[in-house]
């Protein structure tokens, strides 16, 4: 156990977080700051879940811009591999370096020569660097963005477990690399699968749902410069509502923005049911789910 | 605080919830950071280190409440009204004592109101988003109407009950919907405020039963109220006695699953076996790499999918479990060359076409709930002659990849079993399964009849709720 009181903190707490990001335009509720700041303080990895379109990448590049750390970013899909995620020799230019020796007249190769050679091989000059190799490394705080972590299979999802836990890479050849700044991590995931307990143990957890009518009419008077109050209440209502049925996929943040950005442009003062029906194929993306909206404006108001 | 931390951790897992010792020392280390402004700060931080599972949240949610619920973080407000909570209780039920104690000062003038002023003051505290307005509202109701009776052991549902009685919340609704339809909005507006107060009007309830909460862990604390308040988890609520709001919440829980599902067995499809080397490829491969096969690349697998036939059971007694099996199969169709499904009560149907071309589960549990399909006397579920008709209709359609899977409980009504049919169709299948939604101490008691078909089957699986539901399928091939 590692001592955790007052650490010095790049965030000041979870207000000044809020505010932080609020700056650089990400709109956070009090929970997201709040373990945000706790992320940071314990020194844990914040896992992010919710549905899509809520702006779980988003967060972490906000803080990225927030606190002027550089951003690395680990794209998970299946079948990524070590290789692909924390380090790589650079076979090739090894190749190439034996060769060059060979050249040089070495051919008979004497025991001696070939341990140099090995040694000479397996340092660092031929070590290609992944994301996650990167952000241990990196001389500056950095922001590490693990993204879609549900995509990985449960085998790989254990070679993150030692850059999770202790923040550091055990190479054979060269030795452990350790984290000389604890960088600030977070992991997205879509829920496509359950993530293994090891992880989950590991991180501290974030759901991120859509947002209250109030927060999302406050993004869209964000995102949507110019665009009138009460149309803006109106499309977070709107699709407030639209949530509420039972539909194949529900509206997300980003599709109400779009939406807002729309009728902006349509020049609409106020939403009627008949622009809403006509506007639906902005939010909704499958024929059935336009229907049954469609259906549930135009019926008038439910009893 | 570390005291009633431990306590808190012990009611999380005595519902389910897996919080291994780690993370009780995770949440310590951020109460002991965070800074407490209000009880919202203490809520993330516990959050945060104890629940890793988004379905779990509202189970956290209740705990929490019970256990830090406004009495001892951030009570300023209610401070007054808390501490005089039980005692003046049981003064102002039987009439107006409260008014003349020396109660904390919102309480006194909502107390001196009639019933029909307290309606009209929780009218205009909805209308204007009031929270404290409408907490003291609440308050003031639970006080007058629940009769609350200190020291007794229950978990609170007849006080909520006889509150919301009185309260009479729909009427509340039909006042305010009534108002902005006569406010002369354009229709949009009058829809969209309408759908808010609705929203509203439900934190109405949620607050009253909040209230209660409250009062019934000042009587008797924390610890005890949580312990009459346990609910199973969604995914261990029991398929058979579930509740209306347990139903609607395994039903969310079952379309999640199903993705899940999707993904884990399409995935372990594809990487189950090492294929044979792929050696073309790898040759080209490796002349990047000056001719040495540093990387061996395979042929990608095929695997053929397998074919399922469901034969559910949907007489009263199991119908809630084979919607969500059936459900769930639909879910997950995609991952099988073809699902098949039969519904039976004592006639039996083929019902895949209403999979098919239903929008959505609901129109299908209705169509099956309307009592005409599969029902070919009285309905009672007559296991025998279903199995024949079965075999005699569909029997030729079983092929060495179909797996047969049938669920319901094995309760003939004592007629004639027919085992021979399961024999027949295990023969000719690639497998035999049952799921039965029973409890397995009750097998084989009564007319339940399960050890003779269980003899004909791979496997008769016990399947009283989600958690088991899921390990049956993720084992299956």
């Amino acid at each position: 156990m590692k001592p955790q009181t007052s650490r010095p903190s790049r965030l000041g707490s979870p207000e000044l977080t809020a505010q932080g990001l609020r700056k650089v335009g990400y709109l956070p509720n009090e929970r997201i700051a709040s373990v945000v700041y706790l992320g940071e303080q314990l020194a844990k990895p914040v896992l992010v879940e919710g549905p899509a379109g809520t702006g779980k990448t988003e967060l972490a590049k906000s803080i990225a811009q927030m606190t002027g750390m550089r951003l690395i970013r680990l794209q998970c899909y299946e079948g990524l591999d070590e290789a692909k995620a924390l380090y790589e020799w650079n076979y090739k230019k090894q190749l190439l370096r034996i060769q060059a020796g060979q050249a040089n007249g070495q051919s008979g190769l004497t025991e001696a020569a070939w341990s140099d050679l090995e040694s000479d091989i397996f340092s660092e000059e031929f070590l290609l660097s992944r994301p996650l190799l990167t952000a241990i490394r990196a001389p500056e705080p950095v922001v590490l963005l693990i993204d879609e972590v549900d995509r990985l299979e449960v085998e790989t999802e254990a070679l993150l477990l030692e850059v999770l836990s202790d923040y550091q890479v055990s190479i054979p050849e060269l030795g452990t690399i350790t984290a000389t700044q604890t960088p600030l991590v977070f992991l997205t995931s879509n829920n496509s699968r359950e993530l293994s307990e090891a992880l989950k143990r590991r991180c501290l957890y974030l759901y991120i749902d859509y947002p209250s009518v109030e927060r999302e009419k406050e993004i869209v008077a964000s995102r949507v410069p110019g665009i009138g109050e009460r149309l803006a209440a109106q499309v977070s209502g709107l699709v407030h509502s639209l949530r509420e049925i039972d539909l194949k996929k529900r509206p997300s943040v980003s599709e109400t923005i779009d939406l807002a950005n729309t009728l902006f442009l349509l020049g609409a003062e106020e939403i009627t049911p008949q622009l809403a029906v006509d506007t639906l194929h902005v939010l909704l993306k499958y024929q059935s789910d336009i229907e049954k909206a469609a259906a549930e404006l135009t019926t008038g108001s439910r009893t | 605080m570390d005291v009633s931390l431990a306590a808190f951790v012990a009611e999380l897992r005595a519902i389910g919830l897996p919080v291994s010792v780690s993370e009780n020392v995770d949440a310590a280390a951020a109460v002991a950071v965070m800074p407490m402004v209000d009880r919202a700060s203490l809520k993330s931080a516990l959050a945060a280190t104890l629940v890793k599972n988004s379905d779990h949240y509202g189970a956290f949610e209740l705990v929490f409440d019970v256990f830090f619920g406004g009495r001892r973080i951030g009570a300023d407000a209610q401070a007054g009204q808390a501490a005089d909570g039980p005692a003046t209780d049981a003064a102002a039920a039987d009439g107006q004592g409260a008014g003349g104690s020396a109660a904390g000062s919102g309480r006194s003038v909502v107390a001196m109101l009639s019933d029909a002023e307290l309606a009209d003051l929780l009218l205009r505290a909805v209308l204007t988003g009031d929270q404290m307005l409408i907490r003291a509202v609440a308050a003031e109701a639970v006080t007058r109407y629940a009769g609350f009776e200190p020291g007794r052991a229950v978990a609170g549902v007849y006080y909520l009950y006889r509150t919301l009685r009185q309260l009479d919340l729909d009427a509340l609704l039909e006042r305010l919907l009534a108002l902005a339809d006569s406010a002369g909005l354009p229709e949009m507006d009058r829809r969209l405020a309408g759908d808010d107060y609705r929203r509203r009007v439900d934190a109405v309830h949620t607050e009253v039963e909040a209230e209660i909460r409250r009062r019934l862990v000042a009587d008797r604390g924390a610890e005890a109220v949580a312990g009459t308040l346990r609910r199973p988890l969604p995914e261990d609520a029991d398929f058979l006695h579930a509740s209306q709001e347990q139903l609607v919440a395994i039903r969310q829980a079952v379309q999640l699953l199903g993705r899940k599902l999707a993904a884990r067995l399409a995935r372990r499809r594809r990487h189950q076996r090492r294929s044979a080397l792929d050696f073309r490829r790898t040759v080209r491969r490796s002349l990047s790499t000056g001719g040495v096969p540093v990387d061996l690349v395979f042929r990608k697998p095929h695997p053929a999918k397998p074919e399922i036939m469901l034969i559910a059971d949907i007489s009263s007694s199991v119908a809630a479990f084979a919607t969500f099996t059936l459900q769930l199969a639909y879910s997950i169709r995609s991952e099988f060359s073809r699902v098949r499904s039969f519904v039976f009560v004592d006639g039996i149907e083929e019902v895949t076409g209403i999979f098919e071309t239903a929008p959505d589960i609901a129109a299908v549990t209705q169509h099956i709930n309307s009592g005409t399909i599969a029902v070919r006397l009285d309905g009672h579920s007559d296991y025998g002659t279903v199995l024949e008709t079965f075999w005699d209709q569909w029997g030729p359609q079983v092929r060495k990849r179909t797996s047969v899977i049938v669920l319901g409980d094995a309760r003939s009504n004592y007629l004639a079993s027919r085992s021979w049919v399961l024999k027949s169709i295990r023969q000719r299948a690639r497998h035999l399964y049952w799921l039965n939604p029973e409890p397995a101490y009750t097998w084989d008691t009564g007319d339940s009849i399960v050890s003779e078909y269980a003899e004909h089957c791979d496997k008769m699986v016990e399947c009283r709720n989600l958690r088991q539901l899921r390990e049956f399928v993720e084992a299956l091939d």
